[in-house]
């Protein structure tokens, strides 16, 4: 009897969490209809911010892929002295609040601040323009990718790469037909998670990169500026972000089964935990 | 063929240094427990672990010198290496595993590893035995100087491994191809190579043909490794090593000669098994009760108290024997060998 009541309220917790969970987007849809939802998406500002918005993340996800897989594989294959200071260094932007990331970023790169006056010399400012935005979103998005990427390396069999080397594939080669492949499903898993936080990056690019319609203001900051203006441009807007995580979190799932069958080693999601 | 030398390899392990010599210019067998280096000899020589010191050659080419730094790199040395997993790249087809050794190399292999069928199947959907012939067909499609193979029967079951080893066994002798294997089972390495060497904790113990092995093991390790039975005891009196008391008090004849604490060798094949007590007083015989009946295809292996005897599955039943019956387990005295004697006056 004693267990019934405990399975029961295990229950209700639960599906009260979830409830929570589901409530403010069932609120957005609920407050306007769709045809009004795609009524608002011709209102320039939400197309300037909808392009802005697209053409930073797409960027900074180019770039965060560029720099953060070999960094990645490095740290996922190699130990040596401060591995794990450099582990906590790129997991750093995770815990920093996006707001103190923006400042610095203001303070390293801004006109005066540390690499600042140097770019000044060569007649580049960052702050305040679209490069500054992608800057944003890259040193917030990246400790997503980043992460996910050290544990589906770390989780490909070291047998394997031994294997190819054996075969006469030097280390770039097996890299590409051996590690690569094999890893592939977390790391489009990892940016998945990566694009999704670059989208709704707010605090660092307010404070790095302001809020310029057309040039700076990315979704969240137009739904922050309409949110006095136009309630139903924020909404329409919010229900595009809704959209294109959703999708975003399906390819996630996608990707990491993916992973997970070649293999068969657990990937966890986020990369949070995974350790071999 | 070619012949691939190891001198005084080391290489730090963690609670012991690998320290190997040993030339491979046939079938050589690695034998030993697990934990004793035995794949480490393996990666020493592909290249994937490199040596604290000491020098690999494989004929007149130098792959590691320590003491002149040479190292050649794994993708450099002409080695094919057999994993115990098989490392089958899973991503690929059975053909793109065989041509990442060697392009166009794919068609010889496949019809020769009997793999025609499956040249378009990923490794995830083969069997065991399916799986080594892939293996060795991408090992041999890079036209190694050495084969390398590191428990090639391990991964099996019981059923295929007989089937695989035979295989196995045809496919070396054709081979002329010099062949070290590692496996922690006597009687595989027996029945593949021409020569085993023991290892423990990092050093070779004894190299040897399996016959020399079996009738002149140097230590116990080795007699035990070959599948004998080992008995401790004290000679009857001081200096006559013919009759040995065991702990249990049994008094066993030896044609062997040993001083203080000795160590018997009986091989399991040399003991029968009766149900009631042999006339023949020449014969040693332990009696007790069976603790244990392992059957291995036509064969079982019948424990009574410190040995075990291996009998044919047929004379099992024709006894009737089973665990718990009372049994008489015989053998001659020109069956016992002391491997180990110490505190002696030798």
């Amino acid at each position: 009897m004693r267990r019934t009541i405990g399975y029961c309220l295990f229950v209700a917790v639960a599906v009260l969490t979830l409830a929570f969970l589901l409530l403010p987007i069932v609120g957005i849809f609920v407050h306007t209809s769709p045809g009004k939802l795609l009524g608002q998406l011709s209102n320039p500002v939400v197309k300037d911010a909808f392009v802005v918005t697209l053409k930073t993340s797409l960027i900074a996800q180019a770039l965060i892929l560029l720099f953060g897989t070999p960094t990645a594989y490095l740290l996922a294959t190699r130990r040596f002295t401060g591995h794990s200071v450099a582990i906590t260094l790129v997991e750093l932007p995770l815990v920093l609040p996006p707001a103190v990331a923006g400042v610095g970023l203001l303070a390293a790169l801004g006109r005066n601040g540390l690499l600042g006056s140097s770019l000044d010399a060569f007649g580049i400012s960052l702050p305040f323009t679209q490069t500054a935005v992608t800057i944003a979103v890259a040193y917030v998005a990246s400790p997503l990718y980043i992460r996910q990427a050290i544990a589906s390396f770390e989780a490909t069999d070291p047998h394997l790469t031994a294997a190819s080397r054996t075969l006469g594939a030097g280390p770039v080669r097996t890299f590409f037909r051996v590690v690569l492949p094999l890893a592939r499903g977390g790391l489009i898993a990892g940016l998945a998670l990566s694009f999704a936080r670059g989208l709704g990056e707010f605090g660092a690019t307010i404070m790095f990169a302001g809020s310029l319609q057309r040039v700076t203001q990315t979704l969240p900051l137009a739904i922050y500026a309409e949110f006095d203006v136009n309630f139903d441009t924020t909404l329409a807007m919010s229900g595009v972000l809704i959209l294109i995580s959703a999708l975003l979190l399906l390819t996630l799932r996608i990707a990491l089964s993916w992973q997970r069958s070649p293999s068969s080693r657990s990937t966890s999601l986020l990369g949070l935990s995974t350790s071999t | 063929m070619a012949k691939v030398t190891l001198e005084q390899v080391n290489v730090p392990l963690r609670t012991f240094d690998l320290d190997v010599s040993l030339t491979v210019d046939s079938t050589v067998a690695l034998v030993g427990p697990s934990g004793a280096g035995k794949s480490t000899v393996l990666n020493a020589i592909a290249g994937l672990v490199k040596p604290a010191s000491g020098r690999i050659l494989c004929d007149h080419e130098t792959w590691f010198d320590g003491r002149r730094r040479v190292f050649v790199r794994p993708e450099d040395r002409r080695v094919g290496l057999v994993f115990q997993d098989y490392a089958l790249f899973p991503h690929l087809t059975v053909r793109q595993n065989i041509e990442y050794a060697r392009r166009h190399a794919a068609d010889e292999y496949l019809d020769r590893f009997k793999l025609r069928q499956l040249e378009g199947a990923k490794p995830g959907s083969l069997s065991g035995g399916e799986r080594q012939r892939v293996a060795l067909a991408r090992a041999l499609a890079r036209e190694p100087e050495i084969l390398l193979l590191d428990e090639p029967l391990a991964a099996l079951d019981a059923h295929t491994k007989v089937d695989v080893r035979a295989e196995l066994q045809q496919l070396l002798s054709g081979l002329e191809l010099p062949t070290l294997l590692v496996t922690h089972d006597f009687e595989d390495a027996a029945a593949l190579a021409d020569r085993v060497s023991v290892i423990v904790e990092g050093r070779l113990r004894q190299t040897g043909t399996p016959g020399e092995l079996v009738a002149r093991p140097a230590d116990p390790f080795v007699a035990s490794f070959t599948g004998a039975n080992l008995l401790h005891g004290r000679p009857h009196a001081h200096g006559d090593a013919t009759g040995i008391h065991l702990e249990d008090g049994t008094l066993i004849t030896t044609s062997d000669n040993g001083d203080g604490e000795v160590t018997l060798a009986v091989y399991p094949w040399d003991i029968t098994i009766s149900t009631t007590r042999p006339d023949d007083s020449a014969m040693n015989v332990i009696a007790g009760e069976i603790t244990a009946i392992a059957e291995l295809g036509n064969r079982a292996r019948v424990t009574i108290g410190p040995v075990s005897a291996e009998i044919t599955v047929d004379s099992l039943h024709r006894l009737g024997l089973h665990t718990g019956r009372h049994a008489y387990a015989s053998f001659k005295a020109t069956g016992t060998r002391i491997v180990a004697s110490k505190g002696g006056t030798e």
